[in-house]
């Protein structure tokens, strides 16, 4: 389990990466307008990560957002509130308008039809 | 789209898994289930307002007011609420105190229900499965490796989350602390010292 962070504690930041944020907070918004209930989430979740746990996946919660992820977009495809091919095509969309966008711009998805 | 990229020109492509999260939340907002506002107020309040310091100020005010910390013990949800903090789905908090007898320890052996509205998103090593697993089968060796040697006779409590209950412990008070204010008691209360996996710090001597 170590490193322990009795020193690292104050500046420990909250996400380690920004998708992870982003993916936390999603999550979140959508059970709070009323579309899941958090234990609906979390029961699924749990099978998840107990199933990679049994499969052998690091035990030092490295990749717990990545199972977050691959978990969400299941339960929302699930629920009807995803489907797979939307999102692969919004991902190489986005794939895409960074690769399009010079560096330092931001990057937005280009409207249908432009 | 005609453009041939020059190598580096455009922006830094981000790893796979970000672009998904940003298919899943474009999706969602297309749909009209997700407003993005309020996605990303969330991830400020998570990054900049909500965190450990908000727990803190419930210790520190249980330890200088016996009323509150009787309606702490008492309806933990409620007392919390007092100071501002509440719950993102409404999820019943319950405080457990520590005492010269009893340390309290918090896991969530089935995923991460963690006590958010006052110690923000949980530690990387509150999420693994090396902790979740066994914190309960040896909470006392777990405590030992995070600097915790408690006496033998104290009794560990460990207590696990769920979605619908989440606790928070108050540790106890350290020794030296009675004329501290609000703010410098709050300061000695760390993350872990609310999850049971640390001790509140000693005030500085002078």
């Amino acid at each position: 389990m170590p490193p322990h962070d009795a020193g690292t504690e104050k500046t420990e930041p909250a996400f380690a990466e920004p998708w992870h944020a982003e993916l936390f907070a999603v999550t979140h918004t959508l059970s709070a307008s009323g579309h899941f209930s958090w234990s609906d989430w979390t029961d699924q979740f749990a099978i998840a990560l107990k199933l990679a746990n049994n499969n052998g996946s690091p035990k030092d919660g490295s990749d717990y957002y990545d199972i977050w992820l691959v978990t969400f977009e299941e339960f929302l495809i699930a629920r009807d509130l995803a489907n797979a091919s939307d999102l692969a095509d919004l991902k190489h969309a986005w794939t895409q308008a960074y690769l399009s966008t010079p560096h330092g711009d931001p990057v937005a998805l280009k409207k249908v039809g432009e | 789209m005609a453009d041939t990229h020059k190598q580096h020109a455009h922006a830094l492509l981000p790893p796979d898994p970000a672009l998904r999260v940003k298919a899943v939340e474009t999706l969602l907002v297309k749909k009209g289930l997700v407003d993005p506002a309020a996605v990303d107020a969330m991830i400020d309040a998570y990054q900049n307002k909500i965190g450990p310091q908000n727990g803190a100020r419930v210790v520190a005010r249980a330890w200088s007011d016996p009323d509150y910390r009787s309606r702490l013990l008492a309806d933990a949800t409620a007392a919390i609420s007092e100071l501002g903090y509440s719950g993102l789905q409404g999820e019943h908090m319950v405080a457990v105190e520590n005492t010269a007898h009893t340390h309290n320890v918090v896991v969530c052996t089935l995923c991460s229900c963690y006590p958010w509205p006052v110690l923000g998103v949980p530690p990387v090593w509150y999420k693994s499965a090396t902790y979740r697993a066994r914190v309960v089968r040896d909470p006392r060796g777990v405590l030992a490796e995070f600097g915790i040697t408690l006496a033998a006779d104290t009794e560990i409590r460990v207590w696990d989350s769920t979605a619908e209950i989440r606790y928070l412990v108050i540790p106890q008070r350290p020794e030296g602390s009675e004329a501290l204010s609000l703010d410098t008691l709050a300061s000695l209360v760390t993350r872990n010292s609310m999850i049971g996996t640390g001790l509140a710090a000693q005030p500085q001597a002078g």
